[in-house]
């Protein structure tokens, strides 16, 4: 047996065509530059953890298997460790009104503690990451991507104004606790958080410890977002899984369930070229933003908004059981390429292969019955809304 | 009966000039969950090397290529309608195509299980 195709966004390396981690070859030779580790690195080797380069770090893919995991998510609670990402505080006068010049959200109507998803932009209007932020008082808390983050520092570096503050939280470490079953668990050992609406965030206590909590979450359902100092993360993560309703999940079912969710994963489905309307992304611009403009590649969006962008992200249901993956092509009826795949895999909760791409806008409709090619062979698939499984979110009221 | 094991993690169960062919438990393992199995048609002429069969897991897509020789006899239907035999039985009823062997002098130089087993261990 031999692996030809290594795409599947999970894993950075598999989608940039080099061994799988989980390769038989043992993916020799792929560990150029040193990884590090996470806080939580040992814990997840004692429990069985099948380890894999990504994003500059050994990062767990999974432990007992994907679709295990991925059913026991939406089925119970699952815990994720996603330490890899970059924790950011933004201090210095006037943040939101800085911030509003590297991204479309209006920082300064933010709510306090109400996490804001939202886009840093290239000057082309592109997408360098996406994000949450998070109005603490008259300063921020972002979280970005961990593929991203040392970018994202600079990029942010570079463009704010000089007397504001970038604070790398390197010494924090990040669980997600996802599920249905997620809000009963969380409330035994750090009560109050129930009491949380969805995006709605607030500071806790725990055996001596400040946690930072967001309700808020990367499946679809309804959980939570944890910020821990790395000192204490792993008796967090101890008293968290010793819960009857909660197995550790691995990246793998992150991506199936974010997948299902149709929520997108940044370097696959966005990058610097696409844009947030193409990507289908226009809540995070509101009305004032629309109407003042004032952020990078402004003059390309704000058009895009009012007649459409040329491509447009679509969620695809694929025909027969095989996956369809990142990189195959998106036909039209005769065969005319008009897009590519950017995520795709098999969903275990539909039990069928599911994908999401970019097409000609004039081809974005639900229902569009469209082909796809990989590997030199033919699928047939249509142009499904999504999220593909419907969302969970525990909503008190109206929620932005 | 002989078995064979090939460095691509295949196995090879000759008997007489019939070679069953399929993956290693630790290939399957190291795949995880398989979802998707392609097996070659009856009568389709595979030589060394060339691809013969797909498996598909939830995070990666393989292709099977015949060990040896030969025109395929059969192919196990039971795992494209059930790809998760190939979990849970690789190297029993998770067989994915037989052969009647061209040459079993391509057989020479091949793993025995015991070579096989420590091998993989080295990985």
């Amino acid at each position: 047996m031999s692996r030809e195709v290594h795409n599947g966004p999970t894993d950075e390396t598999q989608a940039r065509g080099t061994p799988y981690s989980g390769d038989p070859e043992g993916g020799a030779g792929t560990h150029e530059v040193p990884l590090d580790k996470l806080p939580l690195d040992s814990w997840h080797r004692a429990r069985g953890a099948r380890m894999v380069p990504f994003a500059g770090y050994e990062m767990p893919v999974q432990y007992e298997g994907i679709i295990a995991e991925h059913l026991w998510t939406r089925e119970n609670a699952g815990l994720f460790d996603v330490s890899h990402m970059g924790q950011l505080f933004i201090h210095g006068p006037e943040v939101d009104s800085a911030l509003e010049r590297l991204m479309p959200a209006d920082f300064r109507a933010a709510a306090d503690m109400k996490p804001k998803y939202s886009l840093l932009l290239d000057d082309d209007g592109g997408i360098i990451d996406d994000l949450m932020a998070t109005r603490r008082g008259s300063d921020f808390y972002v979280v970005v991507n961990g593929a991203t983050k040392h970018g994202d520092i600079a990029v942010m570096e570079q463009k704010l104004p000089g007397d504001v503050v970038i604070d790398h939280m390197r010494e924090q470490a990040l669980l997600a606790l996802q599920g249905p079953r997620a809000a009963d668990v969380l409330e035994t050992i750090v009560p109050g958080v129930a009491d949380l609406g969805f995006m709605q965030a607030a500071p806790f206590r725990w055996n001596g410890q400040s946690l930072w909590i967001s309700r808020s979450g990367y499946t679809g359902e309804d959980g939570f977002e944890i910020s821990v100092p790395a000192s204490a993360a792993p008796a967090l993560a101890d008293a968290i899984a010793a819960h009857e309703l909660v197995k550790p999940i691995g990246l793998g079912a992150r991506d199936s369930l974010r997948l299902e969710a149709g929520l997108p994963l940044y370097g696959h489905d966005l990058d610097t070229g696409t844009t947030p309307v193409m990507a289908d992304l226009n809540f995070a611009i509101n009305k004032r933003r629309r109407s003042e403009g004032g952020f990078p590649g402004d003059i390309r969006i704000l058009a895009e908004l009012q007649n459409g962008a040329p491509q447009k992200r679509v969620g695809l249901e694929v025909d027969g059981r095989q996956p369809v993956r990142e990189g195959a092509l998106i036909l039209d009826s005769e065969g005319n390429e008009i897009g590519k795949i950017t995520s795709g895999g098999f969903s275990p909760s539909l039990q069928r292969p599911i994908a999401m791409g970019y097409v000609a806008t004039g081809f974005a409709g639900p229902g569009t019955a469209l082909k796809l090619e990989q590997r030199g062979k033919l699928f047939d698939a249509k142009v499904a809304p999504m999220p593909f499984v419907p969302h969970r979110y525990h909503r008190k009221g109206a929620s932005a | 009966m002989s078995l064979y094991f090939t460095k691509e993690h295949e196995w090879i169960r000759v008997e007489g000039d019939t070679a069953t062919i399929g993956i290693s438990d630790h290939a399957q393992e190291q795949l995880g969950d398989i979802v998707f199995a392609e097996v070659p048609e009856t009568g389709r002429k595979l030589s060394k090397g060339q691809e013969a069969a797909v498996v598909e897991s939830v995070k990666a897509a393989s292709d099977v290529y015949a060990p040896v020789s030969g025109e395929v006899v059969e192919g196990n239907s039971k795992v494209a309608d059930d790809p998760s035999l190939v979990n849970s039985d690789a190297e029993g009823e998770g067989w994915f195509f037989k052969l009647k062997l061209d040459n079993p002098g391509e057989l020479d130089g091949l793993m025995d299980e015991s070579a096989y087993r420590e091998w993989v261990k080295s990985l």
